[in-house]
């Protein structure tokens, strides 16, 4: 479960950064280059198998660890201690990622069925081709119901990683009494940023916002 | 004529030279000898270890779910032993002599000769378990001192140093159990001693589980069964632990010795209600800053920090000047009994006095002022600074008291009342361990051997340890050296038959009275009778009459216990019957041992024998025995053996 | 401190033996001094059952004063009640007010099977410490104790795991039911010490095997152990345990 789920984050990690391009200017072309990268780059494909295999893995694990967890106690209790001794999401790691699951469905169904099967318009990039997933993307993110969806699942990331990163680093072993505190905190920031860069993308693009660079400052 | 069969020789050279000429057992032979350890406290754990070690088929017994729940485990301050590491004068010697002296002259000076010996012995095998004793911080093995020495030699773990140990113990056990040397059967009751030819030959237990009789046999049998502290009701002892493997044992032949030697601890959180079931011990270490008093007015139902100063009556400094609140453990006990029973006890049930920090906060609180050159300061500031003084030397303990009473001990003084918490007395054995049954031994607190009238503090986990670790598995071997020719007796012989229809017929008999009065309300009442007649203070008048009581109390018993539930199932009310019917009747010896022993000493004072200013008056001339009982149909027989002293002089504890 | 008496509704479960399926049962009991420990309202409660003619309610304790890991019971959902770092038996009865209801359920896990009303079997954790948690060291065998030094802070860590007391309530809490917090203290006490080195890897790897062999759940990090621990033993011994385990495995154990 841990390293499966170490690997996943390492995943999130990079498709976040290729992400990011979106609420850059000249986002467009940006992005479609990196997503050409990442679809025509050998090394690439072939971790995409591993990372497919990692998905697979961790989704079974997953199940498998969920129905011996409640095989082990058969005779429920009729009173339970709920948020008094322990997270709720804790709790809910399966019926998070089976939301998620649910999620990655429709999301590979979007955006990754079309673009290694067809389907995708065309653009050229001085002389260039590439897929236009940009296009496909802002088409997509269109509908407000998508929209709600797609931040629906980084909701469920969020409270997922909320648990599983510092979960996973317990399982490894990599906690102690000095680095515990540290490990949590980084587990809290990661699990709320990622996701909301991940939420940001479908709402900027549905609500057509962008970072203006030029004018950063008015930022801060 | 009772025979202790010390070795004969110098004091020191006794347990070496026995070591050096004990008959053995070859590994062949142990395969085939059999050994039954019923208990699984510090001594039995430790038994059982150490002989499946060595090779015998051991089956061990103890009634909780787990060995390791044993009583041992509750034990807090910690284990002596002549290590001597503090360089500080301790020996072999002077951990003898200071059992010996705070036994009041009552034990024999082979044994705890012995028992010191062993001592340095016990901490380098508990070392070796990894029981993770408190360090100093070069890496070295931390002592404390304790009542009754001037040296410090007591090992400890935090204020968990009986649960330390025992889990050392009970780790090594299962080792054992693991290694197919030693059978573990839990939730398993001795209920009776099988006797063949003159020897102990097995045990009838009950699988508490199922309510089954089952039949074990074993070439001997070691009781491991702890103290009988639970005959007064409310004691510090778990509320398990019970007198009736020893029991059954006496009843068959083993003698019983000093059964009225019982010692009372002062310091215990008192009893808040009829509803009590038992109490709890606070360190002793408290009375070093805290001044104890009661009311100056009888029944005064005021809030103690409403009682003004002069109306308070600090009676520890009142009637003993010189030592104030720290007399030892029996005079201070007694002294907050007579308070309480001539009235002016307080709390709820007014059986309690009050145990105050409020000058001890004062006092650090000013001398930190110093320290710090704080100049003038307000009184809170001074009270705070003192209670943190406090709380860095006391605080767990204070803790403990809040969450028992829900009372904040650094505002309000702390209740304490004493309480029953060890027991000298127990089975008679011999220099081996063996008691008056051939084959049986008894070990640790369940014999009387080696603390006298009274025990010093962190004696009894060296006592059990020593027992079981390193006694036992010489002396054991010197018996059944001579058995070896012994094959293992099939359980249908007439003697296990004959054992496991008595055990029954008694269970029968239990639940057919269907009467009115609960199993617990007996031993409320027994407790009572004991604890007022046969406690901290008693006197020959006392003591008839609680005989009388205590044998009205027993034929009440039989005739009109209630007891819910099957045979042949869990019922806990049915242990605990017999438990208490068992007690009933070591009660009964309890006051007959005491009315007996004219004389005070230890913790056995009798009003009638003290000096003028009301200290223990000894009777050497007369006394200087071990009352052993030989119990009969209805009666018993007082066997004396006498003790010598060879190298110590007997002489009057003076605290003055 | 105001004492005040209280009546209460108890919901308690009830079952024969081991092969019963169990039921609630409801009582009323009145006037509990809040003085009393939990399992003297218990006693007030089965002495009146005795009179009744009815048979009391079965749970394991001992010590009653919460040390030897005897006592049980899941009180409102939680093992050992409401306190933090408390045993039931040193759970006092001001934990509750007037009116309250109370359901009282046994430690539930397969692991652990009912015994009777209350008391389960937790001999499984026996079975554990017999796969390796010890130090095989026979009697006579030892050093002097001041041989080997030990850093203060090694054996002050190696203490406060080894002060579990085995009562199984992190099993109780787990939704898991896993044993991962009884386990990794005993590997954390011994682990830490260098009288424990010699048999570190074979233990971890033994433990880990029983402890699955029993039924016991896996650890899914959810905590609930640590916070109903009546002894307040830290997860971070299961970090110690899951680094132990794979030092052990790694290493080809």
């Amino acid at each position: 479960m841990a390293l499966t789920g170490i690997f996943l984050v390492v995943f999130l990690v990079v498709h976040c950064y290729v992400n990011a391009n979106v609420f850059f200017p000249n986002a467009e072309e940006n992005f479609n280059r990196a997503a050409h990268f990442m679809g025509s780059n050998l090394l690439i494909r072939i971790t995409e198998i591993g990372l497919f295999a990692g998905f697979i893995l961790h989704i079974f694990q997953g199940y498998q660890l969920e129905i011996k967890n409640r095989a082990s106690r058969k005779s429920r209790y009729a009173v339970t201690a709920g948020n008094k001794t322990s997270k709720w999401y804790s709790r809910s790691m399966a019926i998070l990622g089976t939301l998620i699951l649910l999620f990655l469905i429709i999301h590979l169904a979007h955006f990754w069925v079309p673009s290694r099967f067809g389907g995708l318009d065309e653009v050229y990039y001085d002389g260039e081709k590439f897929h236009n997933l940009y296009l496909k993307m802002k088409n997509t993110f269109a509908a407000p119901w998508v929209v709600i969806v797609y931040v629906l699942g980084c909701i469920s990331l969020s409270w997922h990683l909320l648990h599983g990163v510092q979960s996973a680093a317990q399982t490894l072993g990599w906690t102690n009494k000095k680095y515990f505190p540290m490990i949590r905190n980084i587990g809290i920031v990661f699990s709320i940023l990622v996701p909301l860069i991940f939420a940001l993308m479908p709402l900027a693009l549905y609500f057509g916002l962008q970072l203006d660079l030029e004018n950063i400052t008015l930022l801060f | 004529m009772l025979d202790a069969k010390i070795p004969a020789g110098k004091l020191d050279e006794k347990w070496t030279k026995y070591k050096g000429t004990v008959k053995l057992v070859n590994p062949a032979n142990k395969r085939k000898l059999e050994i039954i350890v019923v208990g699984t406290g510090l001594a039995g754990s430790s038994a059982a270890a150490s002989l499946g070690e060595m090779g015998y088929k051991v089956k061990a017994f103890c009634f909780q779910d787990s060995p390791r729940r044993a009583h041992s485990i509750a034990a807090q301050g910690g284990i002596n032993a002549a290590k001597n590491y503090q360089n500080d004068g301790d020996s072999v010697y002077r951990l003898f002599y200071d059992t010996i002296k705070g036994g009041d002259y009552r034990a024999r000076e082979g044994n705890v000769h012995r028992l010191a010996e062993v001592s340095t012995s016990i901490i380098d095998q508990c070392v070796a378990q990894g029981v993770p004793f408190a360090r100093e911080y070069g890496g070295l093995l931390s002592n404390r001192s304790f009542g009754g020495t001037q040296v410090q030699r007591t090992f400890y773990a935090a204020g968990q140093t009986g649960q330390q140990l025992l889990i050392g113990a009970y780790q090594a056990l299962e080792r054992q159990v693991a290694l197919g040397t030693v059978e573990m059967h839990a939730r398993h009751e001795m209920v009776e001693l099988v006797i063949i030819d003159g020897k102990a030959r097995g045990i009838i237990a009950r699988n508490l589980v199922t309510g089954e009789l089952e039949r074990h046999f074993a070439h001997a049998v070691l009781l491991c069964t702890g103290g009988y502290g639970n005959v007064f009701y409310l004691s510090t002892n778990a509320m398990g632990s019970n007198v009736t493997a020893a029991w059954k044992a006496h009843k068959q032949g083993a003698f019983f010795a000093n059964p009225c030697f019982t010692q009372i601890h002062p310091t215990c959180i008192p009893v808040s209600g009829d509803h009590q079931s038992k109490l709890t011990l606070m360190s002793e270490s408290l009375r070093n800053d805290g001044r104890i008093w009661v009311p100056a007015k009888q029944g005064d139902n005021r809030p103690a920090n409403e009682i003004p100063e002069e109306e308070r009556d600090y009676y520890l400094e009142r009637r003993y000047p010189a030592f104030g609140n720290l007399v030892p453990r029996d005079v201070a006990s007694r002294a907050a009994k007579e308070r309480c029973d001539a009235g002016f006890g307080v709390g709820s049930s007014k059986q309690a006095v009050y145990l105050d920090y409020a000058a001890a906060i004062q006092r650090y609180g000013k001398a930190e002022v110093s320290k710090k050159n704080l100049g003038n300061v307000s009184a809170e500031v001074i009270t705070n600074l003192g209670k943190e003084v406090v709380k860095e030397k006391y605080g767990n303990l204070f803790a403990m008291y809040e969450k028992i009473t829900g009372e904040n001990p650094y505002e309000v003084p702390m209740r304490i009342y004493p309480a029953v918490h060890y027991t000298m007395g127990g089975l008679w054995v011999d220099y081996e361990l063996k008691t008056t049954i051939d084959g049986l031994y008894a070990l640790g607190e369940a014999n009387f051997s080696e603390h006298g009238a009274n025990r010093l503090g962190a004696s009894a986990l060296m006592q059990g340890l020593a027992d079981g670790y390193f006694v036992i598995p010489y002396t054991l071997g010197n018996y059944l050296a001579d058995d070896i020719r012994t094959t293992s007796i099939p359980t249908d012989h007439p003697a296990f038959v004959a054992a496991e229809q008595k055990a029954s017929d008694r269970i029968n008999k239990l639940m057919s009275i269907k009467g009115k009065q609960t199993v617990e309300s007996f031993h409320k009442r027994l407790g009572k009778i004991i604890w007022d007649k046969c406690g901290m203070a008693r006197n020959a008048e006392g003591l008839k009459q609680a005989i009388e009581e205590v044998r009205a109390l027993k034929a009440e018993f039989w005739s009109d216990v209630r007891i819910p539930g099957e045979i042949n199932a869990m019922n806990p009310e049915l242990d605990k019957a017999g438990r208490v019917a068992d007690f009933i009747e070591l009660g009964e010896l309890m006051c007959l041992d005491a009315l007996e022993r004219n004389e005070s000493c230890g913790g056995h004072f009798r009003e009638e024998y003290q000096t003028p200013d009301g200290e223990a008056l000894r009777d050497d001339e007369g006394y200087m025995y071990v009352a052993a009982w030989e119990h009969q149909e209805n009666s018993w027989n007082l066997h004396k053996e006498p003790l010598n002293y060879e190298v110590v002089k007997p002489s009057q504890r003076s605290y003055k | 401190m105001q004492h005040y008496s209280m009546n209460l509704k108890l919901k308690i479960w009830r079952q024969k033996n081991i092969n019963d399926q169990g039921h609630f049962e409801e009582y009323d009991v009145n006037n509990i001094s809040s003085e009393m420990s939990f399992l003297e309202m218990i006693d007030v409660l089965n002495e009146r059952l005795i009179s009744e003619g009815s048979d009391s309610i079965a749970f394991d304790h001992d010590c009653r004063e919460g040390i030897c890991g005897m006592c049980s019971m899941v009180i409102n959902g939680q093992p050992h009640g409401p306190w933090k770092g408390t045993t039931t038996c040193q759970l006092h009865m001001r934990a509750f007010k007037d009116g309250d209801q109370i359901t009282i359920e046994p430690f539930r896990a397969n692991a652990f099977p009912v015994v009777k009303d209350l008391m389960v079997s937790r001999t499984a954790f026996d079975r554990i410490i017999q796969a390796g948690g010890y130090i095989s060291v026979n009697t006579g065998n030892a050093v002097d104790g001041n041989t080997l030094p030990i850093d203060k802070d090694m054996a002050d860590e190696s203490f406060a795991a080894a002060a579990c007391i085995g009562c199984g309530a992190c099993v109780a809490a787990c939704k898991n039911a896993s044993a991962m917090l009884f386990v990794s203290a005993k590997v954390s006490h011994l682990a830490l010490l260098p009288q424990g080195a010699p048999e570190r890897k074979q233990r971890v790897v033994s433990m880990i095997a029983q402890m699955d062999k029993e039924g016991f759940g896996s650890c899914t990090n959810t905590y609930a152990c640590e916070a109903e621990c009546p002894k307040e033993i830290s997860v971070l011994n299961i970090a110690r345990l899951n680094r132990e385990y794979l030092n052990a495995n790694l290493s080809g154990q």
